[in-house]
């Protein structure tokens, strides 16, 4: 059976992609998770991977060539359905994600149409938008309540000046990255309404523990106080729901995985947020090491498009900014992001006594039609006792 | 490896971390960390590199001596044998 091999969504803020070179030709045999292209995007180059085994039988989107997300780059001969129980399944063929990747399908999809049949919903200023740019609503596939086609669906749809091919120009990858950011951010700031919560959490027994731990280690299993936040955050998520997971289509849909991004800044300008998959079931070398990997790869612009589409829930530690707290957004479609500020030494009463404590201030950023304050309380308690207990993490 | 080898070699490694720093730009006297942000993810992955490529096991507690080129290369003088 034949299938398409679509340009995957890497979340909400990209969507479209330079194909940079192809690791596979006609008659090459894939199997699933094999890069089989790169991707210049906004945040770098990202090798894409492929989710079903297969025979490539046709490149269709040559190198040099800019596509919109969703673009039919290829085409596999022999190709099982991918299986259901597969997470990565949704973000690489275009079909309806299982919830764990579900970032594939917020992203504009101009080769889903809107439901045959249905009546269109479309609001008038979309229409006259749609109109002006010369896009077809009825591939539209709209984002406001009850489906409704918005202005910024139609804005972000690939008009046909768009969705022509265009030869990549001259890299300025910091100037999409911004923009691309600027998008997801105002998105967010629109259409989620954010409480914030933070606590400031006496953090030295996770300091001696570390301390103790990086002087015995070998050097490659020395860890990060960023590794102990994040396993804190992935068993919290999976203990308390609403936290982990996707909000689309007017409601929330938990993740059954908890894949933590992390907050990498990029030193030309811009962050990318990659997860550290299955974060929670895994030890913490195993999570250091996945973490020092992702960050290198970021640096160096060799992210996978998995890794940026997957995160359920962020940790942006600004923790060598010299600031105490941060106040994070929320990266859409995600419901929370934590946010950790510098580890400093405070005067902190322990026992009735004041002491010089090592200290950090946990923030979070939570979507109030998913949760209350309440429980995104609860979260940080819960992610600070653990902090409080790291040999258990 | 005298010290220009040894200065040669770390910035081949900083910037192997660090990829978009030019090499040309390092300047010996002043931190990684004042220059080009290098955080304490970057300082781990460098002390990894070192021992991988050198054989020098620097301990967390000595990375403040690893801070700048010139530091680098003091620090490396007395441990790389």
């Amino acid at each position: 059976m034949a299938s398409e091999f679509r340009l995957p969504a890497l979340g909400a803020d990209m969507d479209e992609g330079t194909i940079v070179q192809w690791n596979v030709a006609p008659g090459s045999v894939v199997k699933r998770g094999d890069v089989v292209a790169v991707v210049e995007t906004d945040k770098g180059a990202i090798d894409v991977e492929i989710f079903q085994d297969g025979v490539v039988r046709e490149i269709v989107v040559q190198p040099g060539t800019k596509v919109p997300v969703g673009t039919v780059l290829a085409m596999l001969e022999g190709a099982a359905e991918p299986s259901a129980s597969v997470g990565q399944s949704g973000a690489a063929d275009g079909s309806p994600p299982p919830p764990v990747i579900a970032p594939a399908a917020d992203a504009p999809s101009p080769v889903q149409p809107a439901a045959t049949g249905a009546r269109l919903k479309i609001s008038p200023a979309a229409r006259k938008r749609a109109s002006e740019l010369g896009i077809d609503v009825a591939t539209l596939q709209g984002s406001g309540p009850a489906a409704v086609i918005t202005l910024e669906d139609v804005e972000r749809a690939p008009g046909p000046s768009r969705v022509k091919a265009e030869m990549a120009a001259e890299p300025r990858a910091g100037e999409g990255m911004r923009e691309a950011i600027a998008a997801a951010m105002s998105r967010s700031k629109r259409e989620i309404p954010h409480y914030y919560l933070s606590t400031t959490v006496d953090v030295t027994p996770a300091t001696d523990w570390l301390a103790a731990h990086n002087a015995s280690a070998p050097v490659a299993e020395r860890l990060l106080f960023a590794a102990l936040l994040v396993k804190a955050i992935a068993l919290t998520c999976a203990e308390l729901p609403g936290f982990s997971g996707f909000y689309r289509d007017g409601r929330f849909e938990a993740s059954p995985a908890v894949h933590v991004g992390v907050a990498v800044a990029l030193r030309g300008g811009g962050l990318v947020a990659p997860a550290i998959m299955e974060t929670a079931g895994k030890s913490l070398t195993a999570l250091m090491d996945d973490f020092r990997a992702l960050v290198m790869r970021a640096r160096a612009g060799r992210l996978r498009a998995s890794e940026l589409a997957a995160p359920t829930i962020i940790l942006t530690s600004l923790g060598e900014s010299s600031v105490d707290a941060v106040f994070p957004i929320i990266q859409p479609p995600q419901v929370a992001i934590v946010g950790a500020g510098e580890i400093v030494t405070r005067p902190w009463v322990v026992d009735g006594a004041v002491q010089a404590r090592q200290v950090v201030t946990l923030s979070l950023g939570a979507d109030h039609r998913v949760t209350d304050g309440r429980l995104g309380a609860q979260f940080l308690a819960r992610v600070a006792e653990r902090l409080a207990d790291p040999g258990s993490l | 490896m005298n010290r220009e080898q040894l200065a040669a070699r770390v910035l081949e490694l900083v910037t192997e971390i660090a990829p978009d720093v030019d090499p040309a730009s390092v300047i010996p006297g002043i931190d990684f960390r004042d220059q080009f942000d290098f955080d304490s993810m970057d300082t781990l992955n460098f002390a990894i590199a070192l021992h991988r490529e050198l054989g020098v096991e620097v301990p967390e507690t000595e990375y403040s001596q690893l801070a700048s080129l010139d530091k680098c290369v003091a620090y490396l003088a007395q441990h790389v044998s």
